[in-house]
């Protein structure tokens, strides 16, 4: 129920707060009452006709970068290696 | 598609489960609570339980919407409905749920009562705006990732002044649901030990909201993606925070979820919405400051206090172990109704009937897996 899609911001209607996206091809108008900032070209996702957020492209590739060197066989016990993601301190 | 296609590649996934079964160690188990029905769904659909080593196990939570909704909502949702002739919209994922004397929404809609699915509350709020004279009332369920849309829509009609609409809201919060699984410390609770965080969900209210699982549970809990690769990237990132003793909290799915979270959302949600003292959910029966309702400068929408009704207690179907299932105590295939009598085409418990219910994920993609008995308390 909580799956959302990453859609391409196609233009913006600043009168009624509407985008219009790009689901893989398919061009649909959600509604931008929850988010701030986003321009055209942005990546949102999408849930329930509404855009919940942008996606960082840069994240994206951190992930991705961090999902590669993660795999590589490391022989060096594992407490000695580098922390592979941002740890947040609790509050 | 560009943000998917990359976090499915078979390659990398091949490599992330060969580095999980280099590291996990092979004297002890990995029990990995997935707290969501989305990553219930990618774990199935993808194989990914498949890849993972022995001794790491997948253990199922209560994150499906749809599957903790208790019988007499939707009992009070028909009701309202057939009782007072208004129109009811909601969305799919409901329209097949089990409610009582085997009654669903789809069913209480061909005896003729006007139910309607819809996609957005957009929708809902359009119905109510075509047809001023006529009452809409908009059943809304979901974590929250669907209630700033259901926020949206309560400051939309007050603005717009729409009389004719109104939300029977049974917004549900998420940390109060692993707080109730941690806290359960019964002869059965499911040994548990690490968390992947809800991923959807976490765009909205931050990773911060997580951090009392570490501090007050002592227990990992990475903040996980809902495609394959980003649910076996946080295996893996629990796997190491185990074997080195720590109990951190970290986001693996940082492309969307920052701590603080959709600050936008959050202020809208305390607009229009507020804390209900308790709620009851199916698995975990009532939990404080669980759930939401709407709040009392937006009383004239809610559908509940507009829209009173008579319900007659409800009762679970006999035998089905959906409740057992959402908790993480039972698979699926221990409960004897499972691909007999109850089925994604004739479910009789709300696990079976959503997509991201533990049952149907088996019932689709697993059900010729041997039934796995780590889950269950002899096994512990």
């Amino acid at each position: 129920m909580c799956l959302a899609i990453p859609a391409q911001v196609l233009s913006i209607d600043s009168a009624t707060d509407q985008a219009c996206v790009s689901l893989d091809g398919v061009r649909k108008d959600v509604s931008l009452a929850l988010v701030e900032g986003v321009e055209v070209g942005d990546y949102v996702l999408v849930h329930v006709g509404y855009a919940l957020n942008r996606i960082s492209p840069e994240e994206a590739e951190e992930t991705l970068r961090l999902m590669r060197t993660m795999s590589e066989f490391d022989p060096s016990p594992s407490d000695e290696r580098p922390q592979p993601a941002q740890v947040e301190a609790p509050e | 598609m560009k943000f998917i296609d990359e976090y499915r590649d078979s390659a990398l996934a091949r490599n992330i489960a060969s580095a999980i079964r280099t590291e996990v160690h092979p004297d002890r188990d990995y029990r990995l609570m997935e707290f969501c029905g989305g990553h219930t769904h990618a774990i199935f659909r993808y194989g990914v339980q498949d890849l993972m080593p022995e001794n790491l196990r997948f253990v199922h939570g209560p994150g499906c919407p749809v599957c903790v909704l208790p019988m007499a909502r939707i009992d009070q949702a028909i009701a309202i409905a057939s009782q007072h002739r208004v129109t009811l919209c909601t969305y799919g994922d409901l329209m097949r749920v089990p409610a009582s004397e085997r009654q669903s929404l789809l069913k209480a809609k061909a005896e003729g009562a006007d139910i309607r699915m819809v996609y957005s509350t957009q929708d809902a709020l359009a119905i109510a705006r075509a047809a001023p004279d006529h009452q809409v009332v908009f059943f809304a369920i979901g974590f929250e990732t669907t209630t700033p849309p259901t926020a949206v829509a309560l400051k939309t009609a007050r603005a717009e002044g729409l009389s004719n609409f109104s939300v029977f809201c049974n917004h549900v919060l998420t940390p109060p649901a692993l707080r109730a699984i941690l806290n359960d410390s019964g002869q059965d609770a499911a040994r548990i030990d690490g968390i992947l965080g809800p991923s959807h969900v976490s765009t909205i209210i931050g990773s911060a909201a997580y951090a009392f699982v570490a501090r007050e549970h002592g227990l990992p809990l990475v903040i996980a993606g809902f495609e394959p690769l980003d649910v076996m990237q946080s295996a893996l990132m629990l796997v190491r925070q185990i074997n080195q003793g720590r109990r951190d909290l970290e986001n693996q799915y940082s492309r969307a979820v920052s701590p603080a979270g959709n600050t936008k959302a959050q202020a809208l949600m305390r607009e229009t919405l507020a804390p209900r003292e308790t709620f009851e959910w199916r698995g975990l029966g009532w939990l404080p400051d669980s759930a939401l309702r709407v709040a009392d400068t937006y009383a004239d929408w809610d559908a509940e206090q507009r829209f009173p009704v008579e319900v007659t207690p409800s009762r679970e179907i006999k035998g089905c172990e959906c409740p057992k299932v959402l908790r993480g105590l039972l698979e699926p295939t221990d409960c004897k109704l499972f691909g007999t009598v109850c089925s994604p085409e004739n479910p009789m418990g709300a696990c079976m009937v959503s997509s991201e219910g533990a049952c149907a994920a088996y019932w689709s993609y697993g059900r010729s897996r041997q039934s796995n008995r780590a889950t269950t308390a002899s096994a512990a």
